[in-house]
């Protein structure tokens, strides 16, 4: 992770992309969000959505997967080339989630995230809060998820006033 | 059929869900596969991060809300999904063996104006922890179908039907209430 000091409003990172498969999407179902139509084929050709699709929470959390993997390999090369690593602290929460398409089985799904806002707090000396604008894509170019989240990251500078 | 509709639920309203432990192999489980931080993954890697222990990630929690939510409530009602999430607030650490319990509030209930068929009712829900205080509140709009004509209620109020209902379900799943 870049250390607070680093982040600006407007930067984005294309994060990477995950593939639902059928049997992913039933079995996150069967453990979290067991619908008929996160289930079952034949329930889901029967409900408003047509066919099997996946639980929007399945989703959001693969934003995460994908985001933490690819936070990973960016720490793996800044470690290559000698720089120092921000620590990736704990997140407040997030609002605005919107699930603006169905995932089905087989989709493609590529992650984005914008930083829209950053500012320190006088509570958490140490870290900034860093409010992201996150968002998916299916692979015919439709928008599935957006939602805005917000998350405390290390500050270079630590207690001292910010720059 | 299923026994719970849009009618049922109405604004003040507050439903018990059930309760139950959360234990530190599904912690660590859950993280592996969507939220691999030393946190959520390794009690001596966790001792170096700001909370200073492991604790379950946060959309982890959500996925037990929506879990619990389903085996007391939505699994007897003519649930429509939900077209987001207004608000989620992580705000305490949920730690492995602790016990929470689910409480849904109703904020709002309206019938759909392009949808006759069809009414939303919006929730905060709140996963309460061993401390008595919520490690998430979550607010949502979600959709319900509305009772058939032929089906209105009579005898029972709609509050009570919801209560015996999460109840009934939280019996049926076997869920601890200890």
């Amino acid at each position: 992770m870049k250390f607070f000091e680093d982040i600006r409003v407007g930067e984005a990172d294309d994060l990477g992309s995950h593939t639902f498969t059928a049997e992913s999407i039933k079995a996150f179902a069967t453990r979290f969000d067991p619908q008929p139509f996160h289930l079952d084929e034949e329930a889901a050709a029967r409900s408003h959505f047509g066919k099997l699709c996946a639980s929007g929470w399945q989703t959001a959390c693969m934003w995460m997967r994908v985001m933490i993997d690819y936070r990973r390999r960016e720490d793996d090369e800044r470690r290559g080339r000698g720089e120092p690593v921000a620590q990736l602290g704990v997140s407040p929460g997030f609002r605005d989630l919107q699930w603006l398409a169905p995932v089905h089985a087989g989709d493609t799904i590529a992650y984005r995230t914008e930083v829209v806002e950053a500012r320190t707090l006088i509570t958490r000396p140490g870290w900034g809060i860093v409010f992201v604008r996150n968002s998916g894509v299916n692979q015919h170019g439709v928008p599935v998820i957006s939602f805005v989240s917000s998350v405390f990251v290390e500050r270079r500078n630590k207690g001292r006033q910010a720059p | 059929m299923p026994r719970l509709h849009w009618e049922d639920f109405s604004s003040g309203q507050v439903i018990d869900c059930g309760a139950r432990v959360v234990t530190r192999e599904e912690i660590v489980a859950f993280a592996a596969e969507y939220d691999p931080q030393p946190m959520h993954l390794d009690e001596l890697a966790a001792r170096d991060t700001p909370l200073g222990g492991l604790i379950a990630s946060g959309w982890h929690s959500c996925c037990i809300l929506m879990r619990m939510l389903s085996d007391a409530l939505l699994h007897d009602a003519s649930f429509l999904g939900a077209p987001g999430i207004e608000e989620v607030r992580w705000l305490a650490p949920l730690r492995p063996g602790e016990r929470v319990a689910l409480r849904a509030i109703v904020l709002e209930s309206r019938p759909s104006r392009s949808r006759p068929g069809m009414g939303f009712v919006k929730f905060r829900f709140e996963l309460i922890g061993a401390s008595d205080k919520p490690v998430v509140s979550l607010v949502v709009n979600s959709m319900f179908g509305r009772r058939p004509a032929a089906e209105q209620q009579t005898h029972q109020s709609a509050e009570r039907q919801v209560q015996d209902a999460a109840e009934q379900q939280v019996q049926d799943s076997g869920v601890a209430r200890s």
